[in-house]
């Protein structure tokens, strides 16, 4: 356990002193929110009925930016030869990055998307169910990227690479995202929504570790 | 439109091993040798073939080698030496041929450290932080033997972008105090190191190799590692500009 | 059998001897097969002629997912077993697929005019093909996306493989979030009883585009094998 404690404590260590990065994100999370009412009008019930939506679609994009840095810096200086030819396991030292980038990119929006859904005038019975949708799903979209990253090392245009392979593998925890927030709205039953979104996440922890695994140690050739 | 008809399918991907140079080992000299031969090797290396991409870099290299041994590669640019390092690393798969540890039944563990040439270093982090990451990596070793085999005492809490290139090196090959492998693969170890550099990396060696480790080093320069074995890497025999 | 493939000389001679029969099955399935459909086939009595857009689309549809899956077959066989060949058909077949859902979504796109009034319709169906659009643009950009083909060839047989996973997740997704949003139209493309007059037809239509499929595929799987041999040759005409 040790030495995956030392990958996670690295990898926060080094968001923290990068501190901009993660403000970055967090940034152009709020800033993509706010170019909706900009786009569509402010009349406030539109708002209301896109804002589950439009505050999902722009987590999702933000955790789309921070997902390239993931693996790259250790790619570009050799430390993924340095833990594929460790005696420890690759699958769990994928998952300590996981949880890094979780804690450094997901948990600020999540704290973020109250203030974003009074903007766009979230009626009060979804935010609750609007964080706990992020809360759940917010770890699937940084496993579903870790396996995207993995694949797009080396390639060129990796930004927009990575969207191109991970978006469309995100629109199931999109989907049940936002239709958890809109069931609370409409007063039907979320938790099927909930529960998918649930199921998400425990298979994401199970199949995308190894995955990404199995691509990082096919990139190191 | 019929497709026309290849049949030699050797043509399709690389050629494989055909008529190219088996490495080249020197013995001391011959009762040496004959004492050698009787005793177990940890590394047997049989006809081993590499292929990247689509470019053969090196084809039916044996070798072998014992526990306190030294092996340094020689060989021009693009002979394998990296590839061939990483392959006994794990990092490449074997195309052809096989590499063998000790006993096959036994694992190797703790596995061989691989230094290679890239430092895995971060510039925003200290040298006191690498040291403490590698070693709860590699799940032990000494902090302040692995700093002050190779002068880095001073550095602890200097962030490692303000280190130069041969700084930056030493504290890579300070890991290799961290680990407890017994096999050390290292590549171009002396890249960008000074005089004072190389002869802590000589002494480190020594220690290693007389603690019963072995030391395979792909280099270009001249290390003083008393009774190496060098082996020396060509790039396969090509007929270059006609085609079968 | 399935490493018999494996050896690039075997395969070749088997897609040699298959090309001419693909070329005159399709030949002779669409020759049959476009007449009969859009011209002698009858109408329905719903939709008038424009129910012929089907014999287009469902083809096109059920190709683009047989596609998919024969890549991420490919890919599988790729990944596990390291055979270039499976690496080669599978690149092959992706544009070809890509096509296919392209066309698909284009005569869907067609159908749904006459259909429902409007020229695109946020339907399970549709929707779920266009993703797999993306998916199949996808897999087609990273196998580009890499300086060194190989390991642009790796990254594409992995993401083939995720997606062939999620292709089921996505489509169930699309489809709960379409029932959800639009509980009032739900569309039936093809009926489960569909009348003999039109079924053969349409049988035919879609052993003729499967017939097409297997022709380019192995035209491009030939071409694909080709172009990896002159890259061999030029390297080592370089003396690398």
């Amino acid at each position: 356990m040790i030495p995956y404690v030392a990958v996670l404590r690295r990898d926060l260590r080094s968001s923290i002193r990068h501190g901009a990065d993660t403000v970055i994100v967090l940034a152009f999370f709020v800033v993509t929110t706010v170019l909706f009412p900009l786009g569509v009008g402010p009349v406030a019930k539109t708002l209301a009925t896109i804002a589950p939506g439009v505050i999902w679609v722009a987590a999702l994009l933000a955790t789309l930016l921070s997902l390239d840095r993931l693996f790259a810096a250790d790619y570009e200086d050799g430390t993924i030869d340095l833990f594929v030819t460790s005696d420890n396991s690759l699958i769990l030292v994928v998952v300590a990055k996981c949880l890094a980038h979780w804690l450094t990119t997901g948990l600020p929006l999540i704290l973020l998307s109250p203030i974003l859904a009074t903007m766009l005038n979230l009626p009060a019975s979804g935010y609750l169910m609007l964080a706990l949708g992020l809360l759940i799903g917010t770890p699937v979209l940084t496993l579903i990227g870790a396996v995207g990253a993995a694949l797009v090392l080396g390639a060129r245009r990796g930004g927009a690479m990575i969207a191109v392979v991970v978006l469309p593998l995100y629109i199931p925890v999109l989907i049940f995202g936002v239709l958890s927030v809109d069931a609370v709205i409409n007063a039907i039953n979320p938790f099927p929504n909930i529960l998918m979104l649930t199921a998400a996440l425990l298979v994401g922890i199970v199949v995308a570790p190894p995955t990404a695994a199995f691509a990082l140690r096919a990139v190191i050739h | 439109m019929t497709p026309g008809s290849l049949s030699r399918w050797h043509l399709y991907f690389v050629q494989l091993p055909s008529s190219t140079e088996v490495a080249q080992w020197s013995f001391p000299n011959l009762p040496v040798a004959a004492f050698m031969i009787h005793r177990t090797f940890s590394l047997i290396v049989d006809n081993l073939t590499c292929v990247r991409g689509d470019r053969e870099v090196f084809s039916r290299l044996s070798l072998k080698a014992q526990d306190g041994d030294a092996i340094l590669l020689y060989g021009p640019n693009g002979a394998g030496k990296s590839s061939l390092l990483r392959m006994l690393a794990g990092l490449l798969p074997v195309t052809a041929g096989s590499i063998r540890w000790q006993d096959p039944a036994i694992a190797l563990s703790p596995p061989p450290a691989y230094c290679g040439h890239r430092d895995p270093i971060k510039a925003w982090l200290t040298v006191g932080e690498h040291l403490d990451f590698w070693c709860a990596l590699h799940r032990g070793g000494r902090i302040d033997d692995a700093a002050e085999g190779f002068g880095l005492n001073r550095f602890l809490s200097v962030p490692c972008g303000l280190l130069s290139a041969g700084q930056k090196r030493r504290l890579s090959l300070a890991r290799l105090m961290l680990t407890s492998a017994s096999v050390w693969l290292l590549d171009e170890p002396t890249a960008s190191l000074d005089s004072e550099g190389i002869a802590q990396l000589e002494t480190l060696i020594a220690d290693h190799r007389a603690a019963g480790g072995l030391v395979i080093a792909a280099t270009h320069a001249e290390m003083a590692i008393p009774k190496a074995v060098k082996v020396k890497l060509r790039p396969p025999v090509l007929h270059a500009g006609t085609v079968e | 059998m399935i490493h018999g493939f494996a050896n690039p000389v075997r395969f070749q001679r088997l897609t040699n001897g298959l090309y001419p029969w693909c070329f005159a099955a399709m030949v002779l399935c669409l020759g049959i097969g476009l007449p009969w459909s859009l011209l002698f086939s009858p109408a329905d009595y719903q939709q008038g002629e424009s129910v012929r857009i089907m014999y287009v689309h469902v083809p096109s549809a059920w190709m683009a997912l047989f596609t998919y899956l024969v890549i991420a077959a490919c890919s599988a066989a790729s990944l596990i077993w390291r055979h270039a060949v499976a690496d080669i058909v599978a690149q092959a077949a992706s544009p070809i697929g890509a096509c296919f859902t392209a066309l698909a979504l284009a005569t869907g796109a067609l159908w749904g005019k006459p259909m429902w009034g409007a020229w695109w319709v946020w339907d399970a169906r549709l929707t779920s093909v266009l993703v797999l659009f993306f998916l199949y643009l996808g897999h087609i950009a990273l196998a580009r996306a890499f300086d060194d083909p190989q390991r642009g060839a790796r990254a594409a047989a992995l993401l083939a493989v995720v997606g062939v996973v999620n292709l089921p997740i996505i489509k169930f997704s699309v489809d709960w979030w379409s029932t959800l949003h639009q509980p009032a139209s739900i569309m039936k493309l093809s009926g489960p009883s569909i009348h003999s007059a039109m079924l053969w037809p349409l049988l035919l239509m879609i052993l003729g585009f499967m017939f097409y499929f297997l022709t380019v595929l192995i035209l491009r799987s030939q071409a694909g094998m080709l172009a990896r041999r002159q890259r061999v040759l030029r390297l080592r005409q370089l003396g690398l």
